[in-house]
């Protein structure tokens, strides 16, 4: 029986290193995977909440966060693939107007 | 097991740290497909091998597949200038990451901290009954609603990337000019 404690705490240093990453880099595509690095941190916690627990709620909800992750990827990656048709760039220092 | 655990922890955090570190986005992609697969690994240790399985397939296959095509697509290659500077932002950045971590490890490790109460689901049954089987009648009895909306939303999503990732086709900034430029010549 692994300890809920340690599976927490995994979960939080990958969402913590999702945010840090989020912060930290400026290429859009790569704070894209950060995202999903804490959405997958956050499948972890309710997974490890479901096994400590006996429940199968949290499994649902990782079906869910997964289905929603899947949709958030595929019109993000399009919207990205528009502003670097637009702007040549992907660096977000530059990307700063809705409109150009 | 708590030591492959451990192993499965240990490199899930080196792959998540290299993700934010490699400066290559392709080399960042795999980095993140190997803490994916790291994830699936630890899911089976948490007697969910359905999860695992799903989590391999959508994720590590199909998602991170369309990140892959997407960045080689836009041939990015090491174009941002990713040195870490110690400048305000990023030292900011970092202790509002570190800070975030402190804060969740706090309370998941406080003696305050208890579970509720016990669900139904023990491992004997879903050794016996099977995870994909539970799965399946819970997904069609008690979350029925969520499920057809999120097919809704799955279809909008599909829809709205074929809309957006469209070339325009007599717009001005799509193939328009491109197709005008010989006229002058």
């Amino acid at each position: 029986m692994i300890p809920i404690s340690h599976l927490l705490t995994l979960s939080a240093i990958l969402f913590a290193i999702g945010v840090g990453g989020v912060i930290l880099r400026r290429n859009a595509i790569i704070v894209f995977m950060c995202v999903e690095l804490m959405l997958n941190a956050v499948n972890l916690a309710f997974v490890s909440f479901s096994y400590a627990m006996n429940s199968m709620t949290g499994i649902m909800f990782v079906f869910f966060v997964l289905v929603v992750a899947a949709a958030e990827a595929v019109v993000g990656l399009a919207i990205m693939l528009q502003i670097f048709r637009g702007k040549g760039t992907l660096n977000i220092d530059e990307i700063n107007l809705m409109k150009w | 097991m708590l030591i492959a655990f451990y192993v499965m922890g240990l490199m899930c955090v080196i792959g998540a740290l290299a993700l934010i570190v490699v400066p290559n986005p392709v080399y960042c992609a795999l980095s993140l497909v190997g803490t994916l697969f790291t994830l699936a690994g630890i899911f089976i240790l948490l007697n969910q091998e359905f999860v695992a399985a799903i989590q391999i397939l959508i994720y590590a296959g199909a998602i991170m597949v369309l990140f892959l095509f997407v960045i080689m697509l836009l041939n990015l290659r090491t174009d941002e200038a990713f040195h870490i500077r110690w400048t305000l932002p990023k030292a900011v950045g970092a202790v509002v990451a570190t800070g975030i971590l402190a804060q969740l490890v706090s309370v998941f490790s406080s003696p305050a901290a208890r579970l509720g109460p016990m669900g139904e689901y023990p491992v004997e049954r879903l050794a016996k009954d099977g995870a994909v089987q539970i799965v399946g009648d819970l997904l069609f009895t008690r979350y029925v609603l969520p499920f057809e909306v999120i097919s809704v939303l799955l279809m909008v999503a599909v829809m709205g990337a074929v809309v957006l990732a469209k070339r325009p086709a007599e717009g001005p900034a799509g193939e328009a000019p491109a197709a005008k430029a010989p006229e002058h010549k």
